[in-house]
Parts: C-alpha cells; sequence; structure tokens
C-alpha cells in the first residue's frame, strides 16, 4: 500500500516536472487568488466564483473589466489593479486549466 | 522522532520494510515547519501539493486549529468556537507528517529541531511561523494580573475566558480595551472588537461602555469606517482615546494607568506589546528592534540564519504590509515555491506578488474590508503594495458580511484541506 502510494505519486509528480518552471509562475500567480476563492480556484463557499475551469479568456475580460470599472465589485476593483496584463494572462490560463 | 530518524539514515532498504510507521522513505529532502497557523500550516500543505518529493514535518504544540480571524465575532456572540476550530487532519492527505509536540530549540549549525517531548528532528530546510508572542515586562503589573486581566489575542482558551468575563459582567459597567502601538498583529482586530462587544452590550447590556485605550495616535486601519460604524450603531457606547498608552496594570482595584491617568473597568482587555515568537527568538531569527525577524521577501529566508525562512506575524514587516492571517498565507505560498526550487537546485521565482484581504464585522452583519497587492520592486529590493490598487470598502455593507464569511470557509480550507 505505502509503495503503491509512493510510486503513484512519483509518477503524478512526472508531468508536472517536464513543465514545472514553466508553470511555477502561473502556479504562484493563481495561488493569491486561493484565499477567497479556493485552492486552485475550487470554492468551497458557494457566494465566491469558482474559478477552477473558468473559460480564460472569460477570467481576462471580467479582471479587464473589474480595471477600468466597467465591472461592480466590493473588492475585486481593487485588486484587479494590482496586476499587470500579463500576469492576469498566467494566472486565467492556469485556473482555466484546473479540473472543476 | 528519534526511530524515524534512525531509519532515515538507515537507507532504503530499512525505510521500506518498516515503511508502515516511518512515515517517508529514504533520501529525500525534508522541510520541518514549527507552527501550524496561517503561515505554517499553508506552507506545509503548499509544498507537499506542489512537489511531493520533498517530505514534510509540520510541529504544532496545539491539537486542534483555533483562527484568530473571526474569533472577535466569538466575542459579541455571532460564532462559536466550534464555528473557528478546525482539525489538522486534512493535512495528512497530502502527505504533511503532523506532530503535535512544541519546538524548544534550533541548531542551525547541525541542521536540527529540538522538541519538547524529546527527540531531535533533521531538517534541509526549516521554516518558522510562530506567530507573536507578548512583551508582558513592558506593562508594570501585568505578570501578577493574568488571572484576571485577559489579551484574547491569540484565539483558544482566553477567547473563551474573555467572552464569559463579558457574560458575567453587570449591565452599566465598563469594558476597556487597550491597543499597543503599531506593529502588531492585525491591525484592524482591536476596533472590530469594540464593535463585536459593543453589539453585543446593545442587545443584552445596553447601559454598559466600551473604552478604547490606544497607544496610537488614531485608528490605525479603517479608522473613518470604524468611527462611523461607531457613530451609527453605537452612539455613545464607544469612548475612544488616541495616545492612550496603557503603561501599568492592577488587578486588585481593577485598573489600568496610562501616563495621564488611571481607569477603573469591569472588564479589562489589556492587549500586550508583541514581538516575534519565542522559537523565532531562540532560534537567532530576531534582526530589528529585540522584536522581528527580517527575511528576503523572494524567498522568506531569514536574512540572520541561512536555510531557515520565517514567516507571518514574526516578520519584520515589508512597508504597508500588515500582520494579518491571510498576508502569512499569501507569505507562505511564496515560501513553498521558493523551498522546492532551492530544493530541486533551481533558482526562485524571482518577482512575488502577494495580495492582503481583511474583513472586519461591525455588527453581525455589517462588514467593512481593507485590500492591498503587493509586488517586489527590484530597485528597493523589498515587496511594495502597488499605487493605484487596494483600498478600503466604500461604506459598510451586508453583501461583505457573506463575502467575509466566504473569506474564513475558503482559506481554512485553502490552508487546511
Amino acid at each position: 500500500m505505502r509503495i503503491y502510494v509512493m510510486l503513484a505519486a512519483a509518477l503524478a509528480a512526472l508531468p508536472l516536472a517536464a513543465h514545472a518552471q514553466d508553470n511555477a509562475a502561473a502556479r504562484s500567480l493563481a495561488a493569491t487568488c486561493a484565499n477567497c476563492h479556493g485552492t486552485d480556484g475550487r470554492s468551497v463557499s458557494p457566494e465566491v466564483t469558482p474559478l477552477a475551469g473558468f473559460p480564460k479568456d472569460l477570467i481576462v475580460q471580467r479582471m479587464n473589466e473589474f480595471k477600468n470599472g466597467k465591472r461592480p465589485a466590493t473588492v475585486m476593483h481593487q485588486l484587479a489593479k494590482g496586476y499587470t496584463d500579463q500576469q492576469i494572462d498566467l494566472i486565467a490560463g492556469y485556473l482555466a486549466a484546473q479540473r472543476r | 522522532m528519534r526511530r524515524r530518524d534512525f531509519i532515515r539514515f538507515a537507507g532504503a532498504a530499512a525505510a521500506l520494510s518498516a515503511a508502515g510507521c516511518a512515515g517517508t522513505g529514504a533520501g529525500k529532502a525534508r522541510v520541518v515547519v514549527i507552527g501550524g497557523g496561517y503561515g505554517g500550516a499553508t506552507a506545509a500543505k503548499y509544498i507537499r501539493m506542489w512537489d511531493p518529493g520533498i517530505d514534510v514535518v509540520m510541529v504544532e504544540r496545539a491539537n486542534i486549529f483555533t483562527s484568530c480571524p473571526i474569533s472577535n465575532l466569538v466575542l459579541g456572540g455571532n460564532r462559536s468556537m466550534e464555528d473557528i476550530r478546525h482539525s489538522y487532519d486534512g493535512l495528512r492527505k497530502y502527505g504533511v507528517r503532523v506532530v503535535n509536540d512544541e519546538a524548544t530549540a534550533v541548531d542551525a549549525a547541525k541542521k536540527v529541531v529540538r522538541l519538547e517531548r524529546g527527540g531531535d528532528l533533521a531538517y534541509d530546510r526549516l521554516i518558522v511561523s510562530p506567530g507573536v508572542d507578548f512583551n508582558f515586562n513592558e506593562i508594570e503589573g501585568y505578570q501578577a494580573s493574568q488571572a484576571r486581566i485577559l489579551h484574547a489575542w491569540k484565539a483558544g482558551a482566553q477567547t473563551i475566558g474573555l467572552r464569559r468575563q463579558l457574560e458575567d459582567m453587570k449591565d452599566g459597567g465598563i469594558y476597556v480595551l487597550a491597543i499597543p502601538l503599531a506593529p502588531y498583529r492585525c491591525p484592524p482586530g482591536p476596533y472590530e472588537r469594540a464593535c463585536q462587544v459593543a453589539h453585543y452590550f446593545k442587545r443584552v447590556k445596553p447601559r454598559s461602555k466600551v473604552l478604547l485605550l490606544d497607544a496610537n495616535p488614531d485608528v490605525t486601519s479603517k479608522g473613518p469606517l470604524f468611527k462611523r460604524a461607531w457613530e451609527d450603531l453605537y452612539k455613545g457606547m464607544i469612548e475612544y482615546r488616541g495616545n492612550a498608552k496603557v503603561v501599568a496594570v492592577d488587578a486588585k482595584s481593577m485598573t489600568v494607568r496610562t501616563d495621564f491617568d488611571t481607569v477603573k473597568g469591569d472588564v479589562l482587555n489589556v492587549v500586550p506589546p508583541q514581538r516575534a515568537g519565542d522559537i523565532a527568538v531562540k532560534a537567532g531569527l530576531i534582526t530589528h528592534n529585540n522584536r522581528w525577524c527580517d527575511v528576503d521577501w523572494r524567498t522568506l529566508e531569514s536574512k540572520a540564519v541561512k536555510a531557515v525562512h520565517v514567516l507571518g506575524d514574526s516578520t519584520l514587516s515589508a512597508p504597508g504590509m500588515p500582520k494579518s492571517g491571510h498576508i502569512a498565507n499569501q507569505q507562505a505560498k511564496v515560501c513553498a515555491a521558493a523551498v522546492i526550487e532551492l530544493l530541486n537546485g533551481r533558482s526562485p521565482n524571482p518577482a512575488p506578488v502577494m495580495t492582503n484581504t481583511c474583513y472586519s464585522f461591525v455588527s453581525d452583519k455589517e462588514v467593512i474590508h481593507v485590500a492591498s497587492v503587493h509586488q517586489w520592486d527590484a530597485g528597493q529590493a523589498t515587496i511594495l503594495p502597488v499605487k493605484g490598487a487596494g483600498g478600503v470598502s466604500s461604506a459598510r455593507n451586508e453583501l461583505e458580511s457573506t463575502y467575509g464569511w466566504a473569506w474564513a470557509r475558503n482559506i481554512w480550507a485553502d490552508m487546511l484541506t
């Protein structure tokens, strides 16, 4: 059982390792969202938009609308302004790729 | 622990044959995390989640997590202790080994953490996230008064104790809350607490008063929003005095003394000046004012001791960065990513980002927030708030109480499950 778990972990880690460095920046940026939106965008609270598997274009669009004030918000208009367009693109790509 | 270390050095065959009780195989890099709060638990989970090839042991003296955020609502009677207590069991599914013990010493030369119940834990990288401890000796008489005068600035037994004192207080009594000079844990916390206690008094003991004695010249966080709430919701119930540093307390006469006068109260809630947790002191991590630990914000590595990282309230806060649970969680992820890169022989992310969002409940259903985003500034070699980003609520509102509670549920899940 123990060995099986270790092997499974090792196998799971293999594809991750290949992309580790490409993915690390996006993963860390997206992790800044997790306090409110859940780990990897899987919110445990229905009141907060679950971002896992949310379409990338839609995340980018909404973040831009928060930034330019077109989309009303309580806090996201203040947080969105703290990220560059490139960072938002990386975050959106990472979250869109997460299983719901 | 001794057994585990023996197995580690005894080689793979022994490790596998004894794997049922050993925990992990031999040859893995090991990270030891001291402290299972917002910083430590998050770091432990994220290292295992992002790199299962690293062995993670988290040392925590409590057998259950108790959240400081939301604990003011327990004092106000709007939430229960059960709401803010959460099991560490969820970390085990990530393969974090949770050791219920207290770290008593760090030998940075040998890279070993000593535990109170005996046994040493060897580490390749150590993460120290002990929160704050208190400088009781800066307030005359506090040491002798601790049975009667509580701080409740660490959630747990003192939260229950202070709630009981408030329940036992007669209608018409005075609750005194003394606030230390910044920096201290959770800048808006005292002002939220004043709201929660006043909310309780308003419902149950309407002739009672809240007296805030603030060592700071003015409310340190969300000032206009808190003052507006006090005026609108608790008119005549909350008195605020700035520049009122408490220098002495006396439990027998139930008084506190400032530089100007002596005040008598029925419940004395004195929050002492704070510093990095005891283990950070013992490990030689303090760099500033005998209080805080300076770190490299790209890795959270100590500027005093190599291969040791410091998280959360113990750190010498970067400019504009509050000592909050939210920030500790964000620091933990930057640290986790950096530790993984370092242990794999790669370079850590050169430009980390962190956010802070802090919700304060000014009643049972109205909330105000403060938020900020912090980006690495290569020129100044620190992490700074992004100008033009962040801010506070436009006004207190009920919608954000939904988000405030959702924040709590999600951040607890993010660190523990």
